[in-house]
């Protein structure tokens, strides 16, 4: 298994969510309940559910696996009693470019996800639960399946927990290779066992979740999060953080730094500091072209843009981009920008599910059309063509993926035209090269 | 279909995840714990699964029409996955790919033809802070250089 932590955490970094990481066989139960475990959930029975959701909604905890949704509103919205039975979901199908974060709390942590939803069924009086791990991550299924496995045996789950008469089922689910299935309403088809397509909404998963039951469904950090939220008290989480982003947030550095990693910082960290020193500069010393703050979805920022923002969802919603999934991507002077354009578009065309036409035909047009233009195949039309196209793929899809398509390139043929411009200008070959297109299925 | 026994005592514990009446729920993990003994969704294999999980062989091939992961006709014996998407992209993850396409003569989701190793240009496997990251089936190989992308080939040629 390949390591995936720095051996100390930057002095930088808040350790709270992986307070537990680096300790010696940290996966297991033993240490686990030897450095807190469960006591958060033990103090969560002593609560009412609305105690429970007040001490979430005061630390202004966001949905950390993208779209930043307050969770104890989304944990208030659910019905708590009534015929059906109401289900807890974790959606565990991290695929987003450049996140890598679910990866490392499932890794070093696994007793603290569950734990995390033990509390949330608690909320909602659930008595079952699934956790939905993208299929590429085998050996983390293996290791969830072990850590539940050791949780029932030690009466963590399963019937009357801890003599409390408290019951609770929980479970891994494979995925199979769909990023798709990443958006709440498709991870419930695919864990009905259906193609991964989404649902229409209203109604949310709060009152039509998994199998048709209320249900909370929300990243594996934010459960993750949850624990030391009970611990600490809502108000102290919220005080490590910004207003309205409250605590701290397991942060992946990626492409041109010279110390990529996994680290827990505050939001509304610095991307300065996030950059110069807990990344340690750009690779090569460079130049930083470009910064996707939250996985390849999130609005392309300039470097300019960049070094003075803060990594925090309003900050960066300020900057017309979002703070997403914590997938930060960096970008250096030396990168094609027309190329990168291509290589997620790429993406969002091999991952749409072809559900919405905006979408499935979209992607593939914006592929050709991308592939030109990199090819010095095109004309300046061409340029403007990639927006068009993807301006009308805005906000007419059944989920974000169309929008996570569209707003990336956008942000691109705008801020970085004139690479565009001087690839044409470049370019010897005809125009007639328009079918030079490679795309695999 | 027989099984292993392993597999078996993991089946066994999947159907009972689901609600009652709601066993298609298991299809999906079904169709991946099988397939990785099987080798493929054959016909034999859609057929035992779509009677395990109560369901018709039609909405089985619809989820394995689906789903990348899940395919009908066998890969290698060592399914050789390397990702290009933008931050492996960004630290030469498309040198590795162009590496290993010409090493081996094959192309994406092609097979060598001794069938032991299948070539697969993948998109985000999650491990961005690690790149440029390939998998050998389901094992992680993290900051893989074209020197090491060569030794690992070349172990699993010698394994044959």
């Amino acid at each position: 298994m390949e390591p995936l932590l720095h051996p100390e955490p930057h002095p930088a970094e808040t350790v709270l969510l992986s307070k537990r990481f680096r300790l010696p066989n940290s996966r297991s139960i033993d240490t686990f309940l030897a450095n807190g475990g469960f006591q958060s959930f033990r103090k969560a029975l002593a609560m009412t559910p609305d105690q429970i959701v007040d001490e979430l909604k005061a630390s202004n905890l966001r949905g950390r696996g993208g779209a930043g949704f307050p969770v104890g509103m989304k944990w208030g919205f659910v019905p708590r009693t009534g015929a059906k039975p109401r289900y807890i979901v974790v959606n565990a199908d991290e695929s987003e470019p450049g996140t890598c974060k679910d990866r490392v709390i499932m890794q070093y942590d696994p007793h603290r996800l569950i734990e995390g939803c033990l509390i949330a069924a608690r909320v909602i009086d659930s008595r079952r639960g699934w956790i939905y791990i993208r299929g590429e991550y085998r050996y983390l299924i293996d290791l969830m399946d072990q850590a539940l496995e050791e949780a029932y045996a030690k009466g963590w789950l399963g019937k009357n927990i801890q003599g409390t008469g408290f019951d609770f089922d929980l479970s891994t689910h494979s995925g199979a290779g769909a990023y798709e299935c990443g958006e709440e309403s498709a991870l419930l088809e695919s864990l009905e066992g259906k193609r991964g397509n989404p649902r229409i909404k209203p109604p949310f998963p709060a009152t039509s979740g998994a199998f048709q039951c209320p249900t909370i469904l929300n990243n594996v950090e934010s459960y993750a999060a949850v624990p030391d939220i009970i611990e600490m008290g809502g108000a102290a989480y919220a005080a490590l953080g910004v207003a309205k982003a409250g605590g701290t947030k397991l942060t992946c550095l990626t492409g041109h730094v010279n110390r990529p990693g996994v680290y827990e910082l505050t939001l509304g960290f610095p991307v300065r500091k996030m950059l110069e020193e807990v990344g340690g500069g750009i690779r090569n010393g460079r130049k930083m072209k470009a910064f996707i703050p939250g996985g390849s979805s999130c609005p392309v920022l300039t470097g300019e843009e960049a070094w003075e923002a803060t990594m925090d969802y309003d900050a960066m919603a300020k900057l017309k981009t979002m703070l997403g999934s914590g997938g930060v991507v960096i970008i250096d002077d030396t990168t094609d920008m027309v190329k990168l354009a291509l290589r997620i578009m790429r993406f969002y065309k091999h991952e749409s599910c072809g559900w919405c036409i905006p979408c499935r035909e979209g992607t593939l047009w914006l592929t050709k059309l991308l592939t030109r233009l990199d090819e010095g195949a095109a004309n300046a039309h061409d340029i403007d063509m990639v927006g068009e196209l993807a301006e009308n793929m805005l906000g007419r899809t059944f989920c974000a993926l169309g929008d996570a398509a569209a707003l990336p390139t956008i942000s691109i043929v705008k801020k970085f035209r004139h690479e565009f411009e001087a690839k044409i200008a470049s370019s010897s070959v005809s125009m007639t090269g328009a079918g030079l297109v490679r795309i695999h299925s | 279909m027989t099984f292993s026994p392993q597999l078996e005592a993991r089946l066994s514990k999947l159907v009972q995840n689901y609600p009652p009446g709601r066993l298609k729920g298991a299809l999906i993990p079904m169709l991946m714990y099988c397939q990785d003994e099987v080798g493929a969704v054959t016909r034999e294999l859609t057929e035992e699964v779509a009677s395990r999980c109560g369901v018709s062989t039609l909405e089985v091939d619809e989820v394995v029409g689906f789903y990348t992961m899940l395919r009908s006709q066998p890969m290698g014996k060592t399914h050789l996955q390397i990702c290009t998407n933008i931050s492996c992209m960004l630290w030469g993850g498309e040198e590795l790919w162009n590496h290993a396409c010409h090493k081996l003569g094959i192309g994406h989701n092609q097979v060598s033809e001794d069938g032991s190793i299948s070539l697969e240009e993948v998109e985000c496997i999650g491990a961005c802070s690690w790149a440029p990251a390939i998998q050998t089936n389901y094992d992680f190989h993290h900051h893989v250089t074209v020197e090491r992308l060569d030794q690992i080939i070349d172990g699993l040629r010698k394994k044959q």
